[in-house]
């Protein structure tokens, strides 16, 4: 099943048709499959030529020209890179915020949804109460999670400094504080963990039980069942969530760019003047900079230079992720 | 779970549980260890439910104080009180009330069941092509669309907002985000795909030596087996169309009539800084219809969500 037509790897299906001539009958049918799912696939084949591969070829080519929006785009060869690459400070600063959530989300967000999955497992009484607490945060738009956890948070008026203040904890500035405004986003991240925490649960459940007793009789313990049982039945969906988390990381910008001006005090298109990054550039991250450079400042063409990095890597990660879980694409 | 049942600690609920007859005609030596093992799990329940306890209180008490301050005046918000004097509901009318708050919901609503329903509709015929048709390139189209999935939207914007704004002219509207979810939604199309693929061949067969063609075997025997698929997939979309801030903010910003919750709800806070009670009651009331919802369709949710990640 797995080798028809064009989906076995080197050696494609038909390839044993050149010693074997097709009937033409077989060859009529299989033309009249081929314009079936041609005619089926037709809406996605549109869109993938129109929003898909031009906007990709665009941006490689607008990355190599001058471009404003108003006066033609100019060819100036490799000169947004460099710009972008040596003279831009801020495209630094972005790269390593964001380097920096990718990091420290993803690792968080895998570890904590696997706990939280390993905890709705081991619940035995009110699992869906559980379930639904700990599923309903990932629900919450984007902006009004943010615009909450920055009142939450707040250092002045937040309910979460006023307790710990009365524990005689230290008080962090949270949002508004360089040090703390990255850490203050992956709370809010893992606050939003609930698809996350499903997957788990789900490939938890999945682990055949028969390995489990099998491990018990041989005399294994609980923490060696965990080791040698239940770890490599999961360690696709470890992988999967690294990856995707990866990916979803590189693309952080609602939640930077909200708390930055809610934080700030300051809102984009109230005519005031918000400063991106707020405080300090701590919560710049590359897709902000595409929208600043971009649409901002218009210049079309050093913005398109972060697209294609961003291309690049996310690329990058999803080619790992289809070689290591091959059944993403799936031969059933 | 049974008092006469050892449970294996790794056992998962929803499976057989592992039982060790115990009592009656047993040894009284294992007798003991029974009463051993049966202590070792209350300790177990009881630390597990404490833990989990814990952490949910965590993760429910954002919404018990966003509601909190929501009802508050609009001194009080400003203040480290957290239970309210005073609880005024007007709030909510008086969020109603502001000018621009009914236009974002129309523009909500409308943006996402137009989105929704675009996306279902072109999705669906894909999915199933891709999931049940044999033809060349298959494997490639698989990957592209995985490919798409997993794309950046910041990597393509450029270009995209270019095409809508200087040869459509559609700048200052929602239809750049609504007219793509007509041809197809990467995300959608893998998932319903990951879900077809469990549809059993024999059924399809059937259809065919009925006399069904591919239209009418999609129609008639596919689309009402995929019906919880669908409605993960339609659900998925609603919500991402609602929490969607990028795309209005690309393409709407500068024309305040075509904003959505999402997008207006930040501005919305610039225009009442001081006043968290109402910023948090604006930020509720966008919330809720995303909560209402999921109370109503809990398990096509869940089980969307697995499907995504589980079944590869």
């Amino acid at each position: 099943m797995a080798t028809v037509l064009g989906i076995g790897r080197g050696s494609r299906g038909s390839g044993s048709a050149a010693s074997l001539p097709v009937p033409p009958a077989l060859r009529r049918k299989r033309r009249k499959e081929l314009s079936t799912a041609v005619g089926f696939l037709s809406p996605w084949l549109i869109g993938f030529a129109v929003f898909f591969a031009y906007p990709l070829i665009s941006t490689v080519y607008f990355s190599f020209t001058h471009y404003d929006g108003f006066n033609a785009p100019t060819f100036v060869g490799f000169k947004n890179y460099t710009y972008i690459l040596t003279k831009n400070a801020d495209f630094w600063q972005a790269a390593r915020n964001t380097a920096w959530l990718v990091v420290v989300m993803v690792a968080l967000r895998t570890v904590f949804g696997l706990g939280i999955g390993q905890l709705i497992v081991k619940v035995r009484s009110g699992s869906g109460f559980f379930r639904t607490a700990f599923y309903l945060p990932y629900l919450a738009p984007p902006v009004a999670a943010t615009i909450g956890f920055a009142f939450l948070f707040n250092p002045g008026t937040g309910p979460v400094n006023h307790f710990l203040g009365d524990l005689g904890l230290p008080q962090p500035g949270w949002f508004t504080s360089p040090t703390w405004s990255k850490p203050s986003l992956v709370l809010l991240t893992l606050w939003g963990i609930g698809d996350l925490m499903v997957i788990f649960m789900a490939s938890l459940l999945d682990v055949p039980t028969e390995q489990y007793e099998a491990a018990s009789l041989d005399g294994a313990n609980a923490f060696q069942r965990w080791r040698y049982v239940t770890l490599p039945n999961i360690t696709p969906i470890i992988m999967f969530a690294v990856v995707t988390g990866v990916i979803q990381t590189m693309q952080f910008y609602t939640q930077a760019i909200v708390a930055g001006q809610v934080a700030s005090g300051v809102v984009g298109n109230s005519g005031q003047q918000f400063q991106p990054g707020y405080p300090s550039g701590s919560t710049w991250t590359l897709p902000q900079l595409v929208y600043n450079i971009g649409f901002q400042n218009f210049d079309y063409g050093s913005a398109c230079v972060i697209s294609i990095i961003l291309f690049v890597v996310a690329m990058a990660f999803t080619a790992l992720l289809m070689r290591r879980r091959a059944g993403l694409v799936g031969e059933d | 779970m049974s008092d006469t049942a050892v449970q294996t600690p790794g056992e998962t609920p929803g499976s057989a549980p592992v039982t060790v007859r115990s009592r009656s005609g047993v040894p009284s030596s294992s007798d003991a260890a029974w009463r051993k093992a049966k202590r070792q799990r209350r300790l177990e329940w009881i630390a597990v439910h404490s833990i989990a306890i814990t952490v949910a209180l965590v993760f429910i008490l954002p919404f018990v104080f966003l509601f909190l301050t929501s009802v508050m005046t609009d001194s009080q918000a400003l203040t480290t009180n957290f239970w309210p004097q005073h609880w005024v509901w007007s709030n909510y009318r008086t969020v109603f009330n502001v000018p621009g708050f009914g236009t974002w919901w129309k523009n909500t609503i409308e943006y996402a069941v137009l989105g929704t329903a675009l996306t279902v509709l072109s999705s669906v015929p894909v999915a199933y092509a891709l999931a049940k048709f044999r033809f060349p390139g298959r494997r490639l189209a698989m990957l592209l669309v995985i490919s798409m999935m997993m794309l950046p939207p910041q990597v393509i914007i450029i270009p995209m907002y270019l095409f809508w704004a200087k040869q459509m002219h559609l700048d200052g509207t929602l239809w750049p985000l609504i007219i793509p979810m007509a041809f197809g939604d990467a995300y959608s199309i893998f998932l319903l795909r990951q879900f077809l693929l469990t549809i059993p061949k024999e059924y399809l067969d059937a259809a065919k030596v009925d006399g069904c063609g591919e239209v009418r075997t999609l129609l008639k025997v596919v689309l009402p087996m995929a019906r919880p698929a669908i409605s993960a997939v339609a659900l998925f979309q609603f919500f991402s169309c609602w929490n969607d801030y990028f795309g209005p903010q690309i393409y709407a910003s500068d024309n305040p009539a075509a904003w959505t919750l999402s997008y207006g709800l930040q501005s919305f806070h610039g225009a009442h800084q001081t006043n968290w009670n109402m910023t948090m009651a604006a930020t509720l009331l966008v919330m809720a219809p995303v909560i209402v919802v999921f109370f109503f369709a809990q398990k096509a949710f869940i089980e969307g969500v697995t499907l995504t990640g589980v079944k590869g």
